[in-house]
């Protein structure tokens, strides 16, 4: 097998805080291969999205090693796209301006810009809002716009935190079909952190599992669903094994956080 | 009685906390506020409950504003004033925004500023009047200082508030991009605090009117403070209320101008 992509090891991070220390990443070791899309799932602060800002270079670590393409990792790059939770268009440039905003500070050629912001807009199917302010879209045009960002410049990965979070189930679902759509023809490496199992099991071909407090990887999913996949998979019996098998996982990691909780204040 | 909670009468809807009003019905507001207020003074006047060297009746105040309008003092006196606030309260928002920039985005320099600002910014502005009269004398300079001094601190808080909402996200964004500090500065940072920038400066420019004419009160020799202290030594109560009523004005309408350019400038925050 080929070196993976994105390789991390060891991978430990710890927080200061008023209360003391927390323990927010202990020994994360996680390898996510060459156009492989992989989910990391957790309960609510389990660190998970601590390890994509860590990958993303936007936070420090403490220990580990974590390399693409076999460098290690000290900064932000263009060579990492990054999809955040909260909405980040620039809101006095236009959906076109802000996939050109990224494209320029990238140092793409001036007289292609334009065309290329087009084609991304198209691409995450927003051909016609290319002139719309972030303020007139929606939620979840908002974050195809900022999809179409993080790909416009050709990053060798994407990193996804959280990104349908904010949205409504509705709109979440079309969003979750239009990423499959996109990444079946385009094929990219991909970490997408996540709460949400069957969002998990539905996009990815493997589905990490994460531990609370400290965060380890506790079990890894190989989800063996053929491509390409449609909505009317999450009601197969495959996917629902997959899927009960994560949640029954998840669910462990919550039960013990609430029992915790509960000898702390007994 | 079958148990259910009976349906409370809905709160019509116009009283409903935070329910938007029709423009037409904001301004209607507004005005009979105003109107009614002024009928209020009228009637209390014309009753003779106050004596008119207390209160002047709204028919002489406007014959007074028409007289002085026509004298000639009106118009001077109103453009020395607004020539004063003008250029201090320029110096000032130039001083204070690179200020405030700054220490809004770095917090070694914060914490060098910060709390000398919050010092310097409880001393009351009044109390500088006779210490500026020494330093530069009573002409425009000294009014430039006090706007200055009256405006500056409380801008360079304002604008460093103003930085620091700025989402932690899109600096986040131009990291990612690869993009220089410089760069997130001026191309992030700065264009996404412009609109809370905009309402520091209306804020600030509202106080700026109350430094003016405080200077002017205390030693000038033009101005509308100044011809309200002139008012007050000759008992022209009308006077006094004359240039009351016209720095109200003055006021209501560059708020109303920095609003309307706010909706022009910042056209992007509109929803569909």
């Amino acid at each position: 097998m080929a070196r993976p992509k994105l390789v991390i090891r060891g991978l430990g991070k710890t927080y200061r805080t008023d209360r003391g220390e927390v323990v927010a990443l202990a020994g994360v070791d996680l390898d996510v291969g060459e156009n492989e899309f992989v989910a990391l799932v957790g309960t609510s602060g389990c660190g998970k999205s601590t390890l994509l800002s860590i990958v993303a270079g936007l936070d420090s670590m403490d220990r580990g090693d974590v390399r693409i393409d076999g460098e290690p990792i000290t900064a932000p790059g263009l060579d990492r796209g990054v999809v955040f939770q909260s909405y980040t268009l620039l809101p006095w440039l236009t959906a076109e301006g802000n996939v050109a905003f990224a494209l320029t500070a990238a140092g793409c050629k001036p007289a292609e810009v334009r065309d290329i912001a087009r084609q991304q807009l198209a691409l995450v199917g927003l051909d016609g809002f290319e002139a719309a302010y972030p303020n007139e879209l929606s939620g979840g045009m908002k974050q195809r716009v900022a999809i179409a960002r993080a790909l416009s410049y050709r990053p060798r990965m994407l990193l996804m935190d959280e990104p349908f979070g904010a949205l409504d189930a509705l709109t979440r679902h079309h969003m979750q079909e239009l990423l499959t759509r996109i990444w079946e023809r385009h094929r990219l490496t991909v970490l997408f952190i996540t709460h949400d199992v069957e969002e998990a099991v539905y996009l990815s071909d493997r589905v990490a599992v994460m531990s609370n407090r400290p965060g380890r990887i506790k079990m890894l999913v190989p989800i063996d669903l053929a491509r390409p996949r449609r909505y009317e998979l999450l009601s197969t019996p495959e996917f629902q094994r997959l899927h009960r098998t994560v949640l029954d996982s998840i669910r462990e990691e919550s039960i013990q956080v609430a029992q915790l909780g509960r000898a702390l204040e007994g | 009685m079958d148990g259910k909670p009976r349906p409370r009468p809905r709160a019509r809807h116009s009283s409903r906390l935070g329910v938007p009003i029709a423009a037409a019905e904001f301004v209607g507001i507004a005005a009979a506020v105003f109107v009614g207020l002024g009928l209020v003074w009228w009637l209390v006047t014309a009753l003779e409950l106050i004596r008119p060297l207390f209160l002047p009746s709204p028919g002489a105040v406007v014959t007074r504003l028409g007289e002085l309008a026509a004298s000639g003092d009106l118009f001077e006196d109103t453009f020395v004033s607004v020539y004063r606030i003008s250029v201090g309260f320029l110096i000032s928002t130039l001083c204070a925004l690179p200020v405030g920039i700054l220490i809004g985005c770095y917090p070694r320099w914060e914490a060098a500023v910060e709390p000398l600002v919050d010092f310097i910014r409880y001393m009351p502005v009044v109390a500088f009047v006779p210490l500026t009269i020494v330093w530069v004398g009573t002409g425009d300079s000294q009014k430039f200082l006090i706007i200055w001094i009256g405006t500056f601190f409380q801008q360079v808080l304002l604008f460093m508030d103003n930085v620091k909402a700025v989402p932690r996200d899109f600096i986040s964004l131009g990291r990612t991009l690869e993009m220089a500090d410089r760069s997130i500065l001026l191309r992030i940072v700065l264009p996404s605090a412009m609109p809370t920038i905009w309402d520091s400066l209306r804020i600030s420019l509202g106080w700026a009117w109350t430094w003016v004419v405080v200077a002017e009160l205390v030693a000038a020799t033009s101005g509308l403070g100044y011809r309200i202290n002139t008012g007050m030594r000759y008992f022209q109560t009308d006077t006094i209320f004359a240039y009351l009523l016209l720095l109200g004005i003055l006021g209501l309408a560059t708020d109303q101008t920095m609003k309307l350019a706010r909706r022009h400038l910042f056209r992007y925050l509109r929803t569909r």
